[in-house]
């Protein structure tokens, strides 16, 4: 396979490669889709090998000018592969779940997760976030005529916490490598569909790789310009602006200008709200500090179902310590930690899912949010 | 009377973590941080017109040895009011603290060995690594970290040191080495990434000093 790299420089010399693009399937790697692809702007495109020559001819006929930016994928791929190599291709072959990945990367992974598993993995468009990006949701579905229950987990709300979009992609890849030979995860997936998504505040993640490491929240601009950020989950319709929160722009925890002020919270509840329903269990994934954290924030007042929230609660963090002896503590966000509002677990709850939970990951404080590479593996493993 | 805190809540680790940075602070070296494994017991007792006192069980860990731990109790008294006093903490350990004195002598000499003055910054890198030749001038942070945060805790903070942004060595004549860092506190409760410049004097006999220390403006968050 050969990864092949030209500049359109007419409207006609991007229609034809819009063309060529969908009747040989071919894998666009920039931009991500294909009705992006601009004059001026960057293309890259991976040719599987047999087309190669195919591909060479057309450009060469619509003399369009290009250039072999990677001879040989497979190469490249398995210099890059961890030393145990995987043996199906389930998962993007050379995709490395031990390290942290900037968002480019993630939206390829989620196009090459579900171009390899398509009978069991769809990606579908949530919204767009402050600065214009696509907000994507995985959804792993087995098959089936019966209507199934739902699990929605979401991760990165808070930009600085890498650990948890490395969980959400860690957790799609374990389910896909060994749903047909766990017997465990294959009668999930016959009663359940689950719905990952692996970056929710997608603009305060690039810019935490990019400019801030512990920037937290989002990337609205407020105060004309001369201030940023709401924190997201602060900004949910869940007691919203009660307590626990701040009104000032400088804060970490400004809860926006309104409840669901911002595009991304928009994004996510709506939807949420759609199929409010048919959802069983709604997981957000946070760190640090090694929790597992039942609704609410706002009040000590326990839900309604809350023994049954704490039991099964408990079951999961006795099944986590079991596999490192990694303590987690469990108990109501208000009792644990602090009192807040606004947060999407406890929104989550109060429209009607009944099973709502807020992880919050490794490690402890000694790390805190710069979690170190070698920690995702026994962290996602545990958690799983 | 002391009341008993449930273990899980909310200001009792508060003054579980402050114990833990005071105790860090006066026991830890450029060989040796200690960290909060987990605490065991914790009780609050109100004394009306002093303040709120813990008295607490806690479990701590090696940093740089997870399997090495110490049971400690500690007592941490949070003055009543705004009189900007640091709380009292003391503490007994129950047992002893691995020795650190040829860690602590390799690294004197090495720095007191350079030529130039040690400049380092972003420890940890963004993605948790510290090169094994910085984990020293790490530590060094996290012990006098525990003064800044002893210094600073309220019933209503949970600090946690971040990242040491920067941190320049000042060369001395006299046989105690001198760093001068800024490092990022986080505050748990607010969530809040604080900025604090921080001098720290050390010698393998003398201990850790942190000599002057300021909070800086957080950085524009624009």
């Amino acid at each position: 396979d050969q990864v092949f790299h030209t500049v359109p420089e007419t409207f006609q010399q991007v229609q034809h490669l819009q063309r060529l693009f969908s009747t040989l399937l071919l894998d666009l790697w920039k931009p991500q889709l294909p009705e992006d692809i601009r004059t001026g702007e960057d293309l890259h495109i991976r040719v599987p090998a047999p087309l190669v020559q195919e591909v060479k001819d057309s450009l060469d006929h619509h003399m369009i000018s290009y250039k072999i930016l990677i001879p040989d994928v497979q190469k490249l791929v398995d210099q890059s592969m961890p030393k145990e190599r995987s043996s199906d291709r389930q998962v993007p072959e050379g995709y490395i779940y031990t390290q942290y990945h900037p968002m480019e990367e993630i939206y390829q992974w989620m196009t090459q997760i579900q171009k390899n598993n398509s009978e069991l993995v769809t990606q579908h468009y949530l919204g767009k976030t402050v600065e214009n990006r696509g907000m994507y949701y995985l959804q792993i579905s087995q098959p089936s005529h019966k209507t199934k229950k739902i699990i929605w987990m979401d991760c990165g709300i808070h930009a600085r916490e890498w650990i948890s979009p490395a969980f959400c992609q860690w957790f799609v890849k374990e389910i896909l490598q060994n749903y047909k030979s766990d017997p465990k995860i294959s009668r999930f997936l016959q009663n359940l569909d689950l719905y990952v998504l692996p970056v929710l505040n997608i603009d305060g993640y690039i810019y935490s790789w990019e400019k801030d490491r512990l920037w937290r929240k989002n990337r609205s601009p407020h105060m004309n310009g001369t201030c940023y950020g709401t924190d997201l989950n602060r900004n949910f319709n869940s007691s919203w602006g009660s307590i626990g929160v701040s009104y000032n722009c400088r804060s970490e925890i400004f809860c926006g200008s309104g409840p669901e002020s911002e595009p991304e919270t928009r994004a996510v509840a709506q939807f949420i709200e759609r199929k409010k329903s048919d959802i069983l269990c709604y997981l957000t994934i946070h760190s640090y500090g090694q929790y597992i954290l039942t609704p609410y924030g706002s009040t000590t007042i326990p839900p309604s179902n809350s023994e049954e929230l704490m039991h099964v609660a408990e079951k999961a963090a006795a099944a986590l310590m079991g596999k490192y002896g990694t303590s987690y503590e469990v108990g109501s966000t208000s009792l644990i930690l602090y009192s807040n509002s606004g947060s999407s677990r406890d929104w989550a709850h109060m429209i009607g899912i009944p099973f709502s939970y807020t992880f919050e990951l490794r490690d402890n404080g000694t790390h805190g949010f710069v979690l170190p590479v070698d920690q995702i593996q026994p962290t996602c493993e545990e958690t799983m | 009377a002391a009341m008993e805190v449930p273990l899980s809540h909310g200001l009792a680790s508060r003054a579980a973590a402050l114990a833990t940075a005071y105790l860090c602070y006066r026991r830890g070296s450029p060989g040796r941080g200690l960290a909060l494994r987990s605490l065991r017991r914790a009780r609050r007792q109100d004394i009306s017109d002093v303040g709120h006192k813990y008295y607490l069980e806690l479990e701590l860990e090696d940093v740089l040895d997870k399997d090495s731990t110490v049971n400690c109790t500690a007592e941490v008294l949070y003055h009543l009011g705004n009189k900007n006093i640091a709380p009292d903490v003391q503490f007994t350990l129950e047992g002893e603290l691995k020795n650190t004195d040829e860690a602590d002598n390799i690294f004197y000499n090495r720095i007191k060995s350079l030529e130039k003055e040690l400049v380092a910054e972003n420890i940890p890198d963004s993605h948790g690594n510290v090169p094994p030749e910085m984990e020293p001038i790490h530590l060094l942070a996290w012990v006098a970290s525990g003064y800044v945060i002893w210094q600073n805790s309220t019933e209503n903070t949970k600090f946690q040191l971040a990242q040491i942004k920067h941190v320049k060595q000042v060369k001395r004549s006299d046989e105690y080495l001198e760093f001068d860092y800024m490092i990022l506190l986080h505050d748990m409760v607010s969530q809040e990434i604080i900025p604090w410049q921080m001098t720290v004097l050390w010698h393998p006999q003398h201990g850790v000093q942190v000599t002057q220390d300021s909070r800086q403006p957080k950085h524009e968050s624009g």
